[in-house]
């Protein structure tokens, strides 16, 4: 994923894009440690509320997956036809940390996809809407 | 125990399309049904709780019943609002509030599926926009992550499906009353791999209500009354896995409804073999998959074999949603844990006519679950 020119970002304050490769930013418990995707402000494991932020990172494995195969509704708003829908992936990848991160698949294949998996993160312009800068998001593809 | 609650009485409005009747007025007719199923009248009762999540606010109710003046507390628990209401009611006659209380659900939600907002869930835009805020979504991740940990294969998700509708033709006052096949259900749309479009079930319309009294007072109203021996709800901890969460924890915990189903048998004094006929949450195939485990009717993994064997059909050792649940009734939020527990009661009352579970049932239960991660659980008797 080339980063060299800026994108329109549906959700900024997730991503880091510095240092060439997108890396997705979370928060950490500085009590029990725990990780949390996207960042909270509080820890619902041990209810403390100190917490510093942490890089989720880039890579992980599938941990599940599915295939979005309707156009969903609004708050949806990938902006394309009703007939030029094209089903997306959907998973729950397992960061190094062992938090799972929710985010779009960059295939929608049924055999290109398994539990276990090693996943890389890349950004997928999720809405193209013709004399519209693309919106990107972040999503996973098979390493 | 000798301040045990009693079901005197229960009232449905089928659940489905009704164009012409509110939410409200589906609710009204519910709680009519139960009064008249009771003996009673309106004015005879002392407390109500209700709820709905599309209809309108439950103490409206009493434009349509009577202004009594009674308090009437409206619910609001998402898909527990039912169980909530009830437990509500029993907690009122056991303190000594009312003699006779009454629990209603009613709703009335669009057509297609739920339209959530993600500034409700304390959740950002980009979540919604980007297309990950859908249940439907959520459903097929954790049955799909279910399978994979447990081994099981589409074969379950398909005859649960087949089950319901199966028992749905069974029921007259069903929404879905025509039986699928299995190639019908294992060939439709992959709305959600693995779930596909005959495995979800539909939001709909329709009322349940319930009138209950103290039980030592249940035989002068009832000539068959249904003792609640455990109402409990219970809401989901750190590391439970559930609906629209862009992160999960590193550690899964258990799901609200093994919490609330260890805790209404300890109630009940009683266990998962002890039971005769099962109501579990069946949203899509998946979510009755994981729940005939979680409510602990078997271990994690033996559903595959405990399907194939029709142990889970009316004639079966563990007759489940034999009504045809959700699947085949459709989810009106607001009431479909209510009429778990008319169905319940109905079995327990040997009034289910082709449905009917052989045998004299005597232990029945009741399973909800929903967003954002709560369950109830009833354990009923035949009194
Ligand atoms: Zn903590």
């Amino acid at each position: 994923m080339k980063l060299d020119t800026p994108k329109k970002l549906a959700c900024p304050e997730l991503l880091d894009l510095a240092g060439g490769r997108p890396a997705l930013l979370g928060s950490r418990c500085r009590a029990c440690g725990e990780v949390y995707f996207p960042a909270s402000h509080g820890c619902t494991r041990c209810c403390a509320t100190d917490m510093e932020p942490y890089r989720v990172g880039s890579e992980g494995t599938l941990w599940s997956w599915t295939i979005q195969g309707f156009q969903p509704k609004a708050p949806y708003n990938g902006g394309e036809s009703e007939a030029d829908f094209k089903p997306y992936g959907v998973g729950y990848v397992e960061m190094p940390s062992g938090v799972k991160v929710e985010s779009r698949l960059s295939v929608a294949d049924p055999a290109l996809l398994a539990i276990g998996m090693p996943m890389i993160l890349t950004l997928q312009a999720y809405r193209q809407v013709p004399g519209e800068e693309p919106v990107y998001t972040y999503a996973f593809a098979p390493a | 125990m000798d301040n045990e609650v009693a079901i005197i009485g229960v009232g449905l409005h089928p659940f489905g399309r009704t164009d012409a009747l509110s939410g409200q007025q589906q609710g009204a007719y519910a709680v009519r049904e139960a009064l008249k199923d009771a003996g009673i009248e309106w004015k005879d009762v002392g407390v109500a709780y209700g709820g709905s999540q599309d209809g309108g606010n439950a103490d409206a109710l009493s434009n349509h019943l009577g202004l009594t003046g009674i308090p009437f507390v409206n619910v609001a628990n998402g898909c527990a609002t039912g169980g909530s209401a009830l437990a509500s009611v029993i907690a009122a006659i056991q303190s000594g509030v009312a003699e006779i209380g009454v629990a209603v659900g009613f709703d009335k939600h669009p057509r297609g599926a739920f339209n959530p907002r993600p500034k409700d869930w304390g959740l950002e835009d980009w979540y919604g926009e980007t297309g990950l805020m859908l249940t439907t979504q959520f459903f097929a991740l954790k049955t799909q992550r279910y399978m994979h940990e447990h081994g099981i294969g589409e074969d379950a998700l398909v005859r649960i499906a087949q089950r319901a509708f199966r028992n749905g033709a069974l029921t007259p006052h069903a929404w879905r009353r025509r039986e699928l096949s299995y190639e019908e259900i294992a060939g439709s749309m992959a709305v959600n791999l693995p779930l596909r479009k005959f495995m979800f079930c539909n939001p709909a319309e329709g009322g349940a209500a319930l009138v209950l009294c103290s039980a030592k007072h249940a035989r002068k109203y009832s000539a068959n009354p249904v003792i609640v021996k455990a109402a409990v709800m219970r809401t989901r901890h750190h590391g439970s896995f559930e609906v629209f969460n862009p992160g999960l924890a590193a550690q899964q915990s258990p799901a609200p409804t093994v919490m609330a189903s260890r805790a209404a048998f300890e109630l009940a004094g009683v266990g998962p073999q002890d039971i005769d006929v099962i109501q579990l949450q069946d949203t899509d195939s998946g979510s009755e998959l994981i729940h005939i485990a979680e409510n602990g009717f078997c271990e994690h993994g033996e559903q595959a074999h405990l399907l194939k064997n029709g142990d889970t059909d009316i004639h079966g050792r563990l007759p489940i949603n034999t009504d045809g649940g959700c699947l085949a009734n459709g989810e009106p939020v607001g009431a479909s844990g209510l009429r778990q527990v008319i169905e319940i009661c109905t079995q327990l009352r040997g009034q289910a006519g082709a449905r009917q579970v052989p045998g004299t049932p005597r232990l029945g239960y009741t399973h909800v679950y929903g967003a954002p991660g709560v369950s109830a659980v009833t354990i009923l008797q035949a009194g």
